[in-house]
């Protein structure tokens, strides 16, 4: 079987500007998004506050929830249906004090729905201290893990490609924080690990374009860098669709089978495995091209 | 590469039937005598999150005890001045100050004060000084050197503590770890009442035996004339008929007579007269001779029994008590009363500690995330298995089997390094699953090209492996640098998610590389074959 037929030549880098125009666009409607909801919706790893999960063996309503809760103050929490017959009570940092927090709220579910109806199933409380330090420790993880990609390929190919990768990997990154902004998804810690993944699987899709590019070059060093690029970004396309194809395969498996927990985590993979796959294809290889063509100094390629 | 089939063959079988020698345990129900007395028998650790818990992070208020320290040690030095005859005068200032106030009259003190800062205190050092109309008003405080000793000693001392109650509430293989300069993480596996687990914790559980002010009056205290020396301090009363509890003030000297350090023993027993559990407290011989003098000395005057700040009872001391018993008497329940005589027992923490965070999954989540993940495993698996199986047919075959050999291999080794398994973990191995046949990928679309280049299966296997070596190797050091930022950076669930990510990664280097080409090998060398199917 062949989805790719040997042979196939798509012109990607002449179709570079419009690469770069729909790029541009995605990360500008990522940013206004952004800015537009002032800021990620951070769940409690950042923000602070607590989650309280809990199911019911008998029938409920959120309204009934929220008025069983009003008594303790926590009228303002936010409280949404997750999975079969069990509710998330969201509680922001300061509405109430933490101590204890969860054991009052099991006594008044308890006592609105019955003492063996209630479950609790998880409890989560990050108070503002350890949610800063998770925000700095984060952002700080995604920046050296840029710089560490820059690093290894600047060292195992050249300079430029590995700004290439790097922009490319900024641009992954972007749009799948955008994509969460836009959903108005939570942003949290385990989001932060789908990124990272991103980034090391965009980085993995990118090396392999960058490999081939680096043989051909050897192979025939007077050829036109775009025409080599071109051809190298061909003849890996097989394998890169494949292997984009096996891991979103397995993404969309956590992403119905592995529970509410991974869910939000599957689809971040979902979103920056298949920006990643597209960005080692139209955005990486391009890059080293306009770098090469617009760089002020050094010597220029003779064709 | 080595040359012999039969060597590689033997170096892979090796690899795999030590991964199934260290799974073994979690798989077997039942492991034989032999296995037990000589052979590892771990199970695959699960996390928190997996098989149900609490894990908590706590932080130490070291700059409180700090000031407690400073404050001890400004009492005495006060002792220390009064017998020297400096002049001075001691400004009250709040207990959990880092500075303590004292006035001099005159030079001549100041030098005397100085004298016996540097003879008797080591510890302390003048930190600011104020001169008007000849007095001088000046702070002291503990050397900055020395203050930071001593926070790390609460922060260990708390660790300690904190150990001690958990043992001793029984709790299974908890973990109580420092983190930082000055945090502690509590994990407590499996554990069922979370609330009053934190509540034992998080006691401070300072007693205090202190005298009652009776010279003055309570009324005049509550009106905001709290008599020098004197502090106002509350008790709980709970009407037994009615169950109604009242706030009653108490005024209480602030010396501190005898405190929980004296302690040989607490533990509960139950009151003759209504049934109801209390504390029995037994001194050390040290304590039992301080609280025979203090009893002596003050027959007929109330005694007040201070636990963290809040009077539990305050009787009338009817005669000298030898013998060095004492008992904490209050509402309690059993729970309250057994968790108190374990508080006891292990002693104060120096610190206030408060809880910074928690994360607590009940037992039926871990299990329904378990039963999600391993759906995930096999779905995720089976999905991948047959599309190799289709695109590749029998080459896609191989690369199945060093998938599942992979897979042994990840839980053979998270068994053999006990690393913990989290949801995410499991998360971690689905992508590792669609990630490692990768490397087949590259190497199956390689040696397409190189066959239809015209070489034969030999040469273009050959190649295949040959070429992309480089290429397989390079993307998965960035996949693995992502890994170990995600190690540094995560808490417990997420470090389980780099730990079978970097597992999986390195595992599929051995089984989808090498394994695979022990096969092709074998296939093209010894059975000569004219076609590859791939």
């Amino acid at each position: 079987m062949e989805f790719i037929k040997p042979g196939t030549n798509f012109d990607f880098v002449g179709k570079m500007k419009v690469a770069f125009g729909i790029s541009m666009a995605m990360i500008v409607i990522s940013i206004a998004s952004i800015v537009w909801h002032g800021g990620l919706n951070y769940g409690i790893d950042f923000a602070g506050g607590t989650i309280i999960q809990v199911k019911f063996s008998t029938p409920f309503t959120i309204d009934k929830i929220r008025e069983a809760l009003r008594p303790l103050g926590l009228q303002g929490a936010i409280i949404q249906e997750y999975g079969q017959g069990e509710i998330l009570i969201r509680i922001a940092a300061g509405a109430s004090e933490p101590t204890g927090l969860s054991d009052r709220v099991a006594q008044s579910l308890k006592g609105a729905l019955g003492e063996k109806s209630v479950e609790m199933r998880r409890v989560e409380m990050v108070g503002p201290k350890v949610g800063q330090d998770l925000t700095r420790k984060a952002l700080l993880a995604i920046f050296f893990s840029w710089v560490g990609m820059l690093l290894y390929i600047a060292w195992r190919f050249e300079f430029r490609f590995g700004l290439g990768a790097i922009l490319a990997l900024v641009h992954d990154t972007i749009i799948t924080v955008g994509a969460f902004s836009i959903l108005n998804k939570e942003f949290d810690l385990t989001i932060v690990a789908a990124l990272l993944t991103i980034i090391g699987y965009s980085i993995n899709d990118t090396i392999v374009v960058f490999d081939r590019i680096r043989e051909n070059m050897r192979k025939d060093p007077k050829k036109d860098l775009a025409a080599v690029i071109n051809e190298s970004v061909n003849q890996t396309l097989s394998r890169t669709i494949l292997t984009s194809l096996t891991v979103i395969l397995v993404v969309v498996v956590l992403f119905f089978f592995g529970g509410a927990v991974i869910h939000d985590f599957a689809f971040a993979l979902l979103v920056g495995v298949t920006v990643g796959t597209y960005s080692s294809i139209f955005i990486a290889s391009p890059l080293v091209l306009v770098w090469e063509r617009y760089r002020p100094t050094g010597r220029k390629r003779k064709k | 590469m080595i040359k012999s089939i039969r060597i590689r063959a033997a170096l892979a079988l090796v690899v795999i039937l030590v991964a199934l020698f260290y799974l073994t345990p979690s798989l077997a129900p039942q492991l034989p005598d032999f296995w037990k007395k000589n052979l590892p028998i771990d199970k695959i650790h699960l996390g928190l999150d997996l098989q149900g818990g609490t894990h908590l992070v706590l932080e130490v208020d070291t700059d409180k005890a700090i000031a407690a320290i400073l404050h001890r040690a400004a009492e005495n030095l006060k002792e220390t001045l009064m017998e020297k005859k400096v002049r001075f005068l001691l400004l009250e200032g709040k207990a959990d100050a880092a500075t303590v106030a004292f006035e001099l009259p005159d030079a001549a003190s100041r030098g005397a004060f100085e004298k016996v800062l540097k003879d008797d205190y080591p510890d302390l050092e003048i930190g600011s000084s104020t001169v008007r109309d000849g007095r001088e008003t000046l702070t002291i405080r503990i050397r900055e050197k020395r203050a930071e000793e001593l926070k790390k000693h609460a922060v260990e001392q708390s660790l300690e503590t904190i150990r001690n109650r958990v043992d001793q509430f029984g709790v299974t293989e908890p973990e109580i770890i420092p983190q930082g300069k000055d945090r502690i993480i509590v994990q407590l596996p499996g554990i069922k009442d979370t609330e009053r687990a934190k509540k034992l914790i998080g006691k401070t559980a300072l007693l205090e035996f202190k005298l009652l002010d009776e010279e003055h009056s309570v009324e005049e205290a509550l009106k905001g004339n709290i008599p020098e020396g004197s502090v106002l301090l509350y008790g709980t009363h709970v009407d037994r008929e009615t169950g109604r509890r009242t706030q009653i003030p108490y005024l209480v000297k602030s010396k501190t007579l005898l405190t929980g350090a004296s302690l040989e023993s607490a533990k509960v027993s139950i009151g003759d007269r209504f049934g109801e559990p209390h504390v029995a407290l037994k001194f050390n011989a040290q304590g039992a001779q301080d609280f025979e003098r203090i009893t002596g000395e003050n027959v007929k005057k109330r005694l007040a029994i201070v636990l963290d700040g809040v009077v539990h009872s305050a009787p009338v001391i009817q005669e000298r008590i030898s013998g060095g018993n004492a008992q904490i008497t209050g509402s309690f329940t059993m729970d309250e009363a057994r968790d108190l005589a374990i508080v006891l027992r292990a002693g104060a923490l120096p610190a206030p500690v408060t809880i910074l965070e928690e994360r607590t999954v009940g037992p039926s989540l871990g299990q329904d995330s378990i039963d999600q993940g391993l759906w995930s495993t096999i779905i995720g698996g089976l999905l991948v298995a047959v599309f190799m199986v289709v695109y590749y047919r029998l080459s896609g075959l191989v690369a199945d089997f060093a998938l599942i050999l992979n897979i042994v291999i990840i839980f053979g080794a998270l068994a053999a390094f006990r690393a913990t398994l989290t949801l995410p973990g499991i998360a971690g191995i689905v992508l590792v699953i669609g990630m490692a046949v990768d490397a087949n990928v590259l190497i199956f679309e390689r040696v397409r090209e190189e066959l239809r280049a015209g070489k034969t299966p030999r040469a273009a296997i050959e190649a295949g492996y040959g070429k992309v070596f480089l290429t397989i190797l390079d993307s998965n050091v960035t996949t693995l640098i992502a890994a170990l930022f995600l190690f540094g950076f995560g808490t417990g669930p997420i470090k389980g998610f780099a730990v079978t990510l970097t597992i999986g990664i390195l595992a599929s280097m051995f089984t989808a590389i090498f394994v695979t080409r022990i096969i092709f090998d074998y296939f093209v060398w010894n059975r000569r074959i004219q076609t590859v199917s791939v």
